[in-house]
């Protein structure tokens, strides 16, 4: 998957789960504080990836992200790795 | 010196009215919450009789994090204490700069316990039950949630004490303000009513299976009881003390004048007659009156067998004959379990800021014992001074409270 359509994959998950405007989200911006994450809710970033990609999450991948960029670059690595894995068998 | 205790607010969202002014005509009409509901009798239940009432819609009220972390029963919590701080005149200014303090009573959150493991058994992964899962599934997440909303910085925590938890709650609270620790509690209970909350308290067959007219089949003293039927929601009470109730100018609507308690110290199901008898008597003593000053007792009859013949001997040889006037309003509302206490309360505050007493539906004929009480099988109009609340619970646990009007002598 390319990382465009990953996020627009990513965006209609993110504006429902967290309840923001789909207009506060560009690559640029700052993950947490868009998103106004505290603690719990990086529990809940985790479920919704988790629930739509379909790859386990490590508890602490996502604190060490600091844009929406880099977040999409995260998913996009691991939907890649995955499907390489399911190509290999 | 020891505070007065009084109720400066209350708040209702229940299965005869989500709010105080649906709920005072439901109870003047002897209206009846209960519903037949044929998924109870798919997932196994012996009876399929519920109250009901929705579930309040708090998008666009509470924030995400806030809703997330309430159950069921914690929805309604929010909708009676929201109800009965406005009644109150408390708003969150005032609550930032004051410490006002939280006792409600629940005994379970079973839906959001099951709901959770059914996602971990499914994808054996916790992570994926989500942030919010853990302060629903406990005893103390009304507690827990509405002292995070509402930023909460006095006493806080739950009364579980299985059907009086509510009452046990308010009587708590009145001993915090009466002896002085605090001055001003948000107290009250809760109850869930969802499929997943009722179906081990169905396996002992102490409820209705009148299926065929649900209003029909909570008969509280009635001859033809036959069982209880299970509800839900919650009510909210706010206690002050005297001082700071006028101190604020808060409108008074009633006094707390008597808490009695006690335990069976028998058996965990059956009830007896003394523990009851004890509680009655001990919130009577503790409140100064003469058993002729009591108007009205709101009973906690369930409308099982065992339990109204019980609690009708205990109301006689504590009053005799005639005695005050005894209607339970769980004939309309079923049994309200976790809640009853405390939206027995309020329910009977509406009457007597109104005038009436809410009738005893469906009391036909009564049996050897309940024929001995003043019971009102009509809607009475009347004068209420003061009343009396029962409720007991699972384990013995017995709670009596008093409510006197205030202005009066």
């Amino acid at each position: 998957m390319t990382q465009i359509e990953i996020a627009e994959k990513i965006i209609p998950f993110l504006v429902e789960e967290f309840e923001i405007e789909r207009e506060l989200i560009n690559p640029e911006a700052n993950l947490r504080d868009t998103l106004q994450l505290d603690s719990l809710d990086y529990v809940d970033l985790v479920v919704v990836i988790e629930s739509n990609f379909g790859f386990k999450v490590k508890q602490g991948d996502f604190q060490n992200l600091a844009t929406f960029k880099d977040f999409y670059t995260y998913v996009q690595g691991k939907v890649n790795a995955s499907d390489e894995a399911s190509n290999n068998l | 010196m020891l505070n007065r205790v009084v109720i400066t607010g209350i708040g209702i969202y229940s299965c005869i009215g989500k709010n105080l002014a649906e709920t005072t005509q439901s109870l003047y009409r002897g209206k009846s919450g209960i519903i037949m509901d044929a998924e109870r009798k798919e997932y196994g239940y012996r009876s399929g009789l519920t109250g009901f009432v929705d579930n309040p819609n708090l998008k666009g009220v509470l924030d995400r994090r806030s809703r997330i972390m309430l159950p069921e029963q914690g929805e309604f919590a929010f909708m009676s204490t929201d109800e009965a701080l406005k009644v109150a005149g408390i708003d969150q200014d005032f609550i930032d700069k004051s410490s006002v303090g939280i006792l409600f009573g629940n005994d379970s959150s079973a839906q959001a316990v099951i709901s959770a493991n059914d996602i971990i058994r499914e994808k054996r992964d916790t992570v994926m039950v989500g942030s919010g899962s853990v302060f629903q599934t406990m005893n103390s997440t009304v507690t827990m949630n509405l002292a995070t909303i509402f930023r909460l910085k006095g006493i806080n925590f739950t009364v579980s004490a299985a059907c009086s938890s509510g009452s046990h709650s308010i009587g708590l609270g009145y001993m915090f303000i009466k002896h002085g620790y605090q001055d001003c509690i948000i107290c009250g209970g809760a109850q869930e009513i969802n499929l997943y909350s009722m179906g081990n308290f169905d396996a002992l067959g102490a409820f209705s299976i009148r299926e065929d007219a649900p209003h029909k089949a909570s008969r509280p003293f009635d001859r033809d009881r036959d069982g209880l039927v299970p509800s839900g929601g919650a009510a909210t009470v706010i206690l002050e003390s005297l001082d700071h109730a006028l101190r604020r100018g808060a409108t008074i609507l009633g006094e707390v004048i008597g808490y009695g308690f006690s335990s069976n110290g028998a058996h965990i199901s059956n009830p007896t007659v003394e523990g009851p008898q004890k509680a009655l008597e001990m919130a009577i003593k503790q409140s100064g009156l003469g058993v002729n000053q009591i108007d009205y007792i709101n009973a906690h009859a369930t409308s099982t067998p065992a339990g109204d013949t019980s609690e009708a001997k205990a109301i006689f040889n504590v009053f005799g004959q005639p005695g005050p006037y005894v209607s339970s309003t769980k004939s309309m509302t079923g049994h309200e379990c976790w809640m009853a206490g405390a939206s027995e309360i309020v329910y009977s505050m509406l009457m007597m800021q109104n005038g009436f007493i809410a009738p005893n539906i469906n009391f036909e004929n009564p049996d050897e014992d309940s024929v001995k009480l003043n019971i009102l099988a009509e809607t009475k109009e009347a004068k209420i001074d003061c009343f009396l609340s029962n409720s007991f619970g699972f384990g013995g646990t017995n709670s009596s409270l008093i409510i006197k009007k205030w202005g009066n002598k």
